[in-house]
């Protein structure tokens, strides 16, 4: 007996390659919300606009002190209760939003920190206005700081996508799960499951490492 | 706001069961971060050690861990253990087991990172002053270290706590699976009764988690 049925691998294949790129499109599309909505908060959190920085605050302890599992459980089959209907798609992307979104904040608000208060009044000193300021001295110093902690986010925030067959959406695990219950194929099931996943995080972790080496001393003065 | 489930919570030992459910997961997640802990202390002091072969697996492990979603490594231990050697692991030693190959490796990253960030000079001063090999890590090394590492690894056990709510999908009966009994059990006398169970789980994991990276981020500050 072989250990892994080649055949039965390929047969399986067109479904992984389904489910991989409803994996792709919810994870990339959450991402992207998640570093917006993140971007924003950070923004609100660092110059304390009044009662804007508040709701971030609460939102951001919320929503990384509880797993994604229990958010998109109260998301897809809580909110439906008080009238709030979303279809499953769109529910994982905003899980995924809201989630990311939280971490980012954290990210780039650190980032903010971390460039010195004399940046901004030099900045001010040349003659920028606040805004001018903001924009061409302050932000790029503080992205390049937070780039490591970025890539590391977008890891984390891609492989929780595996949580998502939890909200039925056919994906990765979903498929695997799924085939392993109807054919008992367990192993082939498992390593392609394995293939995949490696497919979507190989090339962002190995891209990340590649940023973090180019970017990590585009701050001034080191 | 009977409609929302509220009453549900409160009905007969309802709220108990959520609660045990909490602590089937807070179980879980405390077991493996003490092993995690111990594992990783060990892992790390070899990875900031110069033996190539040793850096190299350990290295392979790393990115394994750092790769693959924890679901993943689920399904692994427990379909693919069944299949491959015909054990037949209960679904909570399967999570145990790959908690703690998770956090075993997240800890040896910690502790790697603190042991390589004290500078050289702090040795070679401590060397200076006449201090013994030993000497030197009892008061020099190993005091700074957990300085940086303490508040780092209590941020691994809300981690840890998190995570552990995957084990639901393997079949673990935790604070999850026990709402949705709840939800299934009340479902003609209180359809709607699922916003108010997930809200109360959501709060209840809010509220294990939040103190303990409040706490962390407290020392974080204060030893910096």
């Amino acid at each position: 007996m072989e250990l892994l049925r080649w055949d039965v691998m390929r047969s399986y294949l067109p479904l992984y390659r389904d489910a991989m790129f409803l994996t792709l499109r919810i994870g990339w599309a959450g991402i992207l919300a998640a570093i917006g909505l993140g971007f924003l908060c950070a923004l609100i959190r660092h110059y304390k606009i009044p009662v804007l920085q508040n709701i971030a605050g609460i939102y951001i302890e919320l929503f990384r002190n509880t797993p994604l599992l229990v958010q998109l459980f109260f998301l897809y089959f809580g909110l439906p209760k008080i009238g709030l209907d979303i279809p499953a798609e769109p529910c994982g992307v905003l899980g995924l939003a809201l989630l990311g979104g939280a971490y980012m904040a954290e990210t780039f608000r650190s980032g903010l920190e971390a460039v010195e208060p004399i940046q901004m009044e030099s900045a001010l000193s040349l003659g920028m206005t606040r805004t001018q300021a903001v924009l061409h001295v302050i932000l790029p110093q503080a992205v390049s700081i937070s780039v490591p902690a970025f890539v590391a986010n977008v890891v984390f925030l891609l492989k929780e996508t595996s949580v998502f067959s939890a909200i039925s959406l056919m994906d990765l695990m979903f498929t695997a799960k799924d085939l392993i219950g109807l054919y008992y194929k367990t192993l082939e099931c498992l390593t392609l499951l394995v293939i995949f996943y490696l497919i979507i995080l190989l090339p962002v972790s190995a891209l990340g490492s590649f940023l973090e080496r180019r970017l990590r001393y585009a701050g001034f003065g080191n | 706001m009977q409609a929302l489930g509220i009453d549900v919570l409160f009905k007969g030992i309802n709220m108990q069961r959520l609660l045990g459910g909490l602590w089937i997961s807070l179980r879980i997640s405390l077991i493996a971060v003490a092993f995690s802990i111990v594992l990783g202390l060990v892992v790390g002091v070899l990875m900031a050690g110069d033996n190539p072969v040793v850096k190299a697996v350990t290295r392979v492990y790393l990115e394994i861990v750092r790769v693959m979603p924890q679901m993943v490594l689920l399904f692994i231990v427990f379909f693919g253990s069944t299949r491959v050697f015909g054990w037949n692991i209960e679904a909570e030693i399967a999570s145990i087991i790959v908690f703690t190959f998770w956090g075993t490796a997240e800890m040896a990253d910690l502790v790697r990172g603190a042991l390589i960030s004290i500078p050289k000079h702090q040795y070679e001063s401590a060397a200076a002053l006449g201090l013994e090999q030993g000497q030197i890590y009892r008061y020099i090394v190993i005091p700074q270290t957990l300085r940086r590492l303490i508040p780092l690894s209590i941020n691994l056990v809300t981690r840890m706590i998190k995570t552990t709510s995957l084990a639901m999908m393997i079949g673990v009966v935790e604070v999850l699976k026990v709402g949705q009994q709840i939800i299934e059990a009340n479902r003609k006398s209180s359809p709607h009764a699922a916003f108010g169970i997930y809200a109360c789980i959501f709060v209840l994991y809010f509220a294990a988690c939040w103190p303990i990276s409040m706490f962390s981020k407290y020392l974080e500050r204060k030893w910096s």
